[in-house]
């Protein structure tokens, strides 16, 4: 991480922060606890907002297409830090998750502050952001595929007219 | 009216130690943990999860570890527990489109854009008890392994579009987008509902409502008491992504996913003056896999909109106030529930009043009837109230 190098990414718009903190929202505790636990171990940075426990009233459409309508709260954890790069460059990473872990939390805002610092961002994506997303996609693959063999072709019958 | 009682410490300690061993039930046995509840009660966990309006599927099992499996009780806690947190903010409007779908069927189309697939589902069991379930067997059940996988037939895409599109599209189903300006929804949780509440409001409610009594509302609208033709026109059941847009950001960003169940329900409408014939709908969205509550719910949805429609309010489940206001298990609960605590004071007034009446006016009861008044209470000083007709 100490020697910097160009970076896939080098972007750290609202777009690109959009895209890493999806896949560290939906990558499950023991997949964060292996690629993103040790990286927060080491820039565990200064809390802005140390984890807190809270509520996201969640909304649905009408028909998913129509008027908004509040379906139901659920629990959300989130917390701030920031942290300094090795260039003196300082960052701010959000966590913000479902459910109540401060660690899961924790480890997301590391990882988006240091996303966000232009020395350790190539590094980053390639140790933590890709091999999460590698291995939800395969989470993923996996439920498809199991489910696969459900799929149902229901056939009508003709009516025996006699 | 309720008057404070106090005393009965002690009893109330005992009481909540008899609790707690009821709770752990048999010491021989193994204790329950949270996670199986969560993993092995699923659905039973996302009911509690719906109707308490919170989805933690962690906590909605230790809900029902603590209640004992009560089901409203379980609810209760969830309530109670949300009331301690602070609200961030609200979510972006989940899309269900892009739901990772694990379970979509249509009853009105047999080949539709991505398919049908049955998923998990009781539909097609045969209700038989399953004797073998009586010992524990370490062996998992088979899945997607070597038997079925014979059937297995093209991927499952990653979104399908919503089954009613093409019909939408051709103005046969009516077309659903926001209201002019995409309104704020109210809030039950913020605002106490009045009535009459706009389409969001009720479905907020019905989506918190108690199972049985949704479902025995959306019973009634079959068997006759409002009029609907209902088919169902999608069912699906899958992850969900959610957003929400922090302070610290001002951009949305994901949280994570939350399963839910979608019902979109159509029914025959003839049109009217300024509507032209067409499919109208009924929605239903609800947490967890929740089939009956999601089916029930556009149930009621549809027969509550008849005033878009010039529909005749004959039933109770058109009713607003009356189905709505007594569909949460909490307030139900509560206000049958409080009737057992303690009522001596009211009760005491109430026996002083019948006395009275009965010792004022022998004169206009039956000769047997007076008889039996012989003990009349003289000693006690009768509370001056006329009685009412």
């Amino acid at each position: 991480m100490s020697e910097p190098s160009p970076s896939p990414v080098l972007r750290c718009d609202a777009k690109a922060r959009r895209q890493w903190l999806s896949v560290l929202a939906r990558s499950s505790r023991e997949a964060l606890e292996r690629h993103a636990a040790p990286l927060a171990r080491r820039h565990p940075g200064q809390w802005l907002r140390p984890p807190e426990h809270g509520l996201v009233m969640l909304r649905g459409r009408i028909g998913n297409t129509g008027d908004r309508f509040n379906l139901g709260e659920a629990t959300v954890t989130r917390c701030a830090l920031t942290l300094s790069g090795p260039d003196g460059h300082t960052s701010v990473g959000v966590g913000y998750v479902l459910g109540r872990d401060a660690e899961r939390a924790h480890w997301i805002a590391c990882v988006d502050a240091c996303l966000q610092q232009p020395a350790w961002q190539a590094d980053v994506w390639r140790q933590v952001i890709a091999p999460l997303q590698a291995h939800t996609a395969e989470r993923h693959a996996r439920e498809r595929a199991a489910v696969a063999p459900s799929r149902v072709e229901f056939f009508t019958l003709q009516p025996e007219l006699s | 009216m309720y008057i404070a009682v106090k005393g009965g410490e002690s009893a109330i300690e005992a009481s909540r130690r008899l609790l707690a061993a009821a709770r752990r039930g048999d010491p021989a046995q193994q204790e329950i943990e949270v996670a199986q509840i969560e993993s092995q009660f699923g659905l039973l966990v996302d009911r509690v999860m719906g109707e308490a309006s919170l989805y933690d599927p962690e906590l909605a099992a230790l809900a029902l570890k603590q209640s004992q499996g009560d089901v409203v009780e379980a609810v209760f806690l969830l309530r109670a527990y949300r009331t301690t947190l602070p609200r961030f903010g609200y979510g972006e409007p989940l899309d269900t489109e892009r739901m990772r779908a694990s379970r979509r069927v249509s009853a009105i189309f047999k080949d539709l854009p991505g398919g049908q697939l049955l998923g998990a589902t009781f539909d097609y069991t045969q209700r038989l008890l399953d004797f073998d379930l009586l010992r524990a067997s370490d062996q998992a059940p088979p899945t997607h392994g070597e038997k079925i996988a014979v059937a297995a037939g093209e991927p499952v895409s990653e979104a399908m579009p919503c089954a009613l599109e093409a019909l939408a599209a051709e103005g046969l189903v009516e077309p659903l987008t926001p209201s002019d300006g995409d309104p704020q929804p109210p809030d039950i949780t913020r605002e106490p509902p009045a009535y009459p509440m706009p389409r969001a409001g009720r479905l907020q409610m019905l989506a918190r409502g108690d199972e049985g009594w949704v479902l025995g509302m959306a019973y009634s609208t079959q068997r006759g008491y409002a009029h609907t033709h209902p088919f169902a026109g999608e069912i699906r059941v899958g992850a969900v992504a959610v957003e929400f847009t922090p302070d610290e950001l001002g951009f949305p960003i994901e949280l994570g996913e939350v399963v839910l169940t979608e019902c979109q329900m159509i029914n025959q409408f003839t049109g009217s003056a300024e509507q032209p014939p067409q499919f109208t709908r009924g929605y239903g969205l609800v947490f967890g896999r929740s089939e009956r509550k999601a089916m029930a719910m556009s149930l009621v949805d549809r027969v509550m909109r008849a005033d878009e429609f010039g529909e005749e309010l004959t039933s109770p489940a058109q009713d607003q106030e009356f189905a709505l206001s007594h569909s949460d298990s909490i307030e139900a609960s509560g206000f049958v529930q409080h009737l057992k605590l303690p009522h001596y004071v009211t009760f005491e007034s109430e026996l002083q009043l019948v006395r009275g009446l009965r010792a004022r006016a022998p004169e206009t009861r039956s000769p047997a009837c007076a008889a039996a008044d012989a003990p009349a209470p003289a000693a006690d000083p009768t509370p001056a109230i006329e009685p009412t007709a």
